[in-house]
């Protein structure tokens, strides 16, 4: 279980600050999938990198499996969140093995467990075995993209956070690894938080839509919740905007 | 890794092979008066003295003293403070420079207070060696002639002149301040350059008025005319030789040697052995050891080597001299910066203080920053490493600054998130991306070190610079050659081994996206 109360962060400038965050409250249940949709600047990254403790709150507390997050157990409580950004923030210098690896390596895990873990990661990613010793720069996006959630599983965390992670592939790629994600998921009974600004994608994983503007949430509730009872005209504006421009095209054609 | 190790230990290796290597200049700065009796000659940077100290260094090793010389270690400031301090025990001077210029604001009128004014500070002076070096205003015999010039006075009808004069003649309360007062001199187009050169701006014409030393060779040689100093302006420069008082204990043979010159050397026999080594190309031992022959009868045991010995023995000793300088001031530089570097990316408010410094410290000129070094510390190799470590600063810094700024944020973010504590994530993901500019401010301050350390002969700590100094005094285009060809090819080879070094230090990653990499020069 997620919990964040009350946080909330500006962002200073030279002229006033910023509210990037208004205060906010959530839950997430362990195992289920929530995602935070919005336009851009709408503060659904900044929530995530809160929770990440990229970034620190300036009011509220953030609390997961009963854990407060502080700067003092930050480093140990990421080591129990995995996280996925958009190009998959990949090490360009160290091979696949040892970014997915470098961690486990920090820590100083046994040899054995290592390849045991990495041989169920390629498994369940179905990364092709020879890719192991490949660098980041000789990958396509797609592979990119496995070997970064290969990583963020690497030490086996509770909770998994994802940033826009099919945001730069071409729709092919993204439509397979979207089923493939979901499978996966499933599977591994994690908690999920993700970002994505494509309410198909939104509904398509999550249990919860979390739909934010302008740093404040509009409104939580599945997809069905959201588009039958839309809690104001601009959660309707949001769904259309995305839908209205295929179904015309579609129309079109007939 | 285990290439990485292997280049690690070749760089130890070559640093300590360096350091073992260590040049003259240096040693006689590190070892202090402990050693077996030895005394240490310094000159100036003109033919003259050069000739002298060679003649001192004869007569010392003729008592069965060892003596180094430290040929043309620059002007009369670093040859009197070095005196002072001891780093050198004798050097030719004149006594007008003594009372016009060292001691002028004491305004010591006989040579009696001279001396005592020399006592007082723990030093000696022998009697006239017997010519006088007096400063003149000399121009080419035929446009005198031409212009109806024939004394200083009759300068002032011809304020288009273009004088040129030596840089210490340019500062000189006794120079050309004071002529220029003294006899109201109209010229505004006065520059001021090494005297050497000043001869060839003469001949080429760019120059029509320059100083002379009075047994220069080549005012004959350049057919010059001295104008008249019809006002007496320009005191007596009779040359003599001063030297610390402690000899008189440490050696007293010694002292008793140098004084044996007085009285023996009259203009014209100086102005003929300036003209062997200048004109004739005779090397400044082979001048002076003659000379002792003729006048005191003294053999004196040089070794004549051929020309090819001397240009091997002097080839070998300027390169060890200048591969120690480079590789102690460069591994330093590289040991200091590096962190510096890391803690101006690291820490946002010390980053622009880090970066201001070490910038300012690369706006001072690099000559200025040689001579600045000497108060400090001294002449001879330890100020002149320490220069060039204070220029090496800045590219590895800024590199080593601008090489982790320059990682992608989502990198950085990435490295945190995975829980990496900041040493480790330092150490496992932005060096290693930061290597390629790190190396590239490595390679420039190499680049331009093994460049300034050709200036290090300039404050007797030798090198390549030596022979480009002796060439510009001699006017011997090949000797500046021999310094400035191993100085480029140096600049060349250490560029290489970077490039190198590079190749087995650079992640392989790095390597196959070379072209993406942002770099930061």
């Amino acid at each position: 279980m997620l919990v964040i109360s009350q946080v909330s962060k500006l962002y200073g400038d030279a002229l006033a600050d910023v509210l990037a965050l208004a205060p906010t409250d959530l839950q997430v249940p362990g195992g289920e999938t929530l995602v935070l949709i919005g336009p851009s600047g709408c503060g659904k990254s900044t929530l995530l990198r809160l929770i990440a403790g990229l970034i620190q709150p300036d009011s509220g507390s953030i609390t997961f499996e009963g854990t407060r997050l502080s700067s003092e157990n930050i480093l140990q409580v990421r080591q129990r969140i995995g996280y996925v950004i958009q190009e998959g923030g990949l090490f360009p210098h160290l091979s696949v093995r040892d970014n997915v690896t470098v961690m486990a390596r920090y820590l100083r895990r046994d040899v054995s467990w290592i390849d045991s873990r990495l041989n169920e990661l390629t498994q369940l990613t179905r990364l092709p075995e020879e890719m192991m010793s490949r660098f980041p720069a000789e990958l396509s996006g797609g592979q990119r993209q496995r070997v970064s959630l290969m990583r963020a599983l690497m030490l086996d965390p509770d909770l998994l956070l994802l940033d826009e992670p099919l945001g730069a592939l071409d729709p092919m790629i993204r439509y397979e690894l979207q089923q493939e994600l979901k499978a996966i998921f499933a599977q591994l009974g994690k908690t999920v938080v993700m970002v994505t600004h494509d309410i198909a994608e939104a509904a398509f994983f999550g249990h919860t839509l979390v739909l934010m503007r302008d740093g404040r949430i509009v409104q939580t509730g599945s997809f069905k919740e959201l588009a039958q009872t839309p809690a104001e005209p601009f959660v309707e504006q949001f769904i259309t905007a995305q839908r209205e421009p295929m179904a015309q095209l579609v129309e079109a054609l007939r | 890794m285990k290439a990485k190790q292997r280049i690690g230990v070749m760089l130890l290796g070559c640093c300590t092979l360096l350091a073992s290597n260590v040049p003259s200049s240096v040693a006689i700065a590190i070892a202090s008066a402990e050693e077996p009796v030895s005394i240490t000659i310094g000159s100036k940077g003109f033919t003259e003295s050069v000739i002298l100290g060679e003649m001192l260094r004869h007569l010392a090793r003729q008592a069965g003293i060892e003596a180094h010389h430290q040929r043309q270690l620059g002007g009369t400031r670093v040859l009197w403070n070095a005196l002072l301090s001891g780093e050198i025990d004798a050097y030719p001077e004149y006594n007008g420079t003594l009372l016009q210029e060292i001691m002028v604001k004491e305004n010591l009128q006989t040579e009696a207070e001279l001396k005592q004014a020399l006592t007082a500070r723990g030093l000696r002076m022998t009697p006239p060696l017997g010519f006088n070096n007096t400063y003149a205003i000399g121009m080419k015999a035929e446009l005198a002639e031409r212009l109806k010039l024939r004394t200083l006075s009759d300068l002032k009808n011809h304020p288009e002149l273009v004088l040129g004069f030596s840089n210490e003649f340019m500062d000189r309360a006794d120079g050309w301040p004071g002529l220029q007062q003294g006899y109201q001199l109209p010229q505004q187009n006065v520059r001021g350059l090494d005297h050497d050169l000043a001869y060839r701006g003469i001949e080429s014409g760019t120059l029509q008025v320059i100083d002379l030393y009075a047994t220069d060779a080549e005012i004959a040689y350049y057919k010059l005319r001295a104008l008249e100093d019809d006002l007496n302006y320009f005191p007596v420069y009779n040359a003599v030789i001063v030297y610390r008082a402690d000899i008189e204990q440490r050696a007293p043979e010694v002292a008793a040697m140098f004084n044996r010159l007085a009285g023996r050397i009259d203009a014209p026999t100086m102005s003929r052995m300036n003209a062997q080594v200048k004109l004739n190309g005779e090397p400044e031992s082979a001048v002076a050891a003659g000379f002792l022959k003729q006048a005191l009868n003294l053999d004196v045991d040089y070794q004549i080597q051929t020309a090819w010995q001397r240009f091997w023995l002097r080839f070998w000793q300027h390169t060890g001299e200048h591969l120690i300088l480079v590789g102690i001031s460069l591994s330093a530089a590289i040991l200091f910066a590096v962190p510096l570097g890391i803690l101006a990316a690291r820490r946002e408010r010390l980053g622009p203080i880090v970066l201001g410094v070490a910038g300012i410290l690369q706006t001072i000129p690099s000559l200025a920053l040689f001579v600045f070094m000497i108060p400090l510390l001294g002449i001879g190799g330890p100020p002149a490493i320490m220069a060039l470590f204070l220029y090496s600063l800045l590219p590895i810094i800024r590199n080593t600054y601008a090489g982790l700024k320059d990682i992608p944020p989502a990198i950085i973010e990435s490295a945190q998130a995975l829980g990496l504590p900041s040493r480790a994530r330092l150490r496992i993901v932005e060096l290693p991306l930061a290597t390629r500019a790190i190396l590239a401010g490595i390679k420039t301050s190499a680049v331009i070190n093994v460049g300034t350390a050709s200036l290090s002969a300039l404050i007797g700590a030798g090198g390549y610079g030596q022979p480009i100094l002796t060439g510009i005094r001699l006017d011997d285009m090949g000797l500046i050659l021999q310094g400035a060809i191993p100085a480029a090819v140096l600049a060349l080879l250490v560029q290489g081994l970077f490039e190198l070094i590079e190749r087995g230090l650079l992640p392989k990653g790095l390597q196959i996206q070379a072209s993406d990499v942002k770099l930061a020069s």
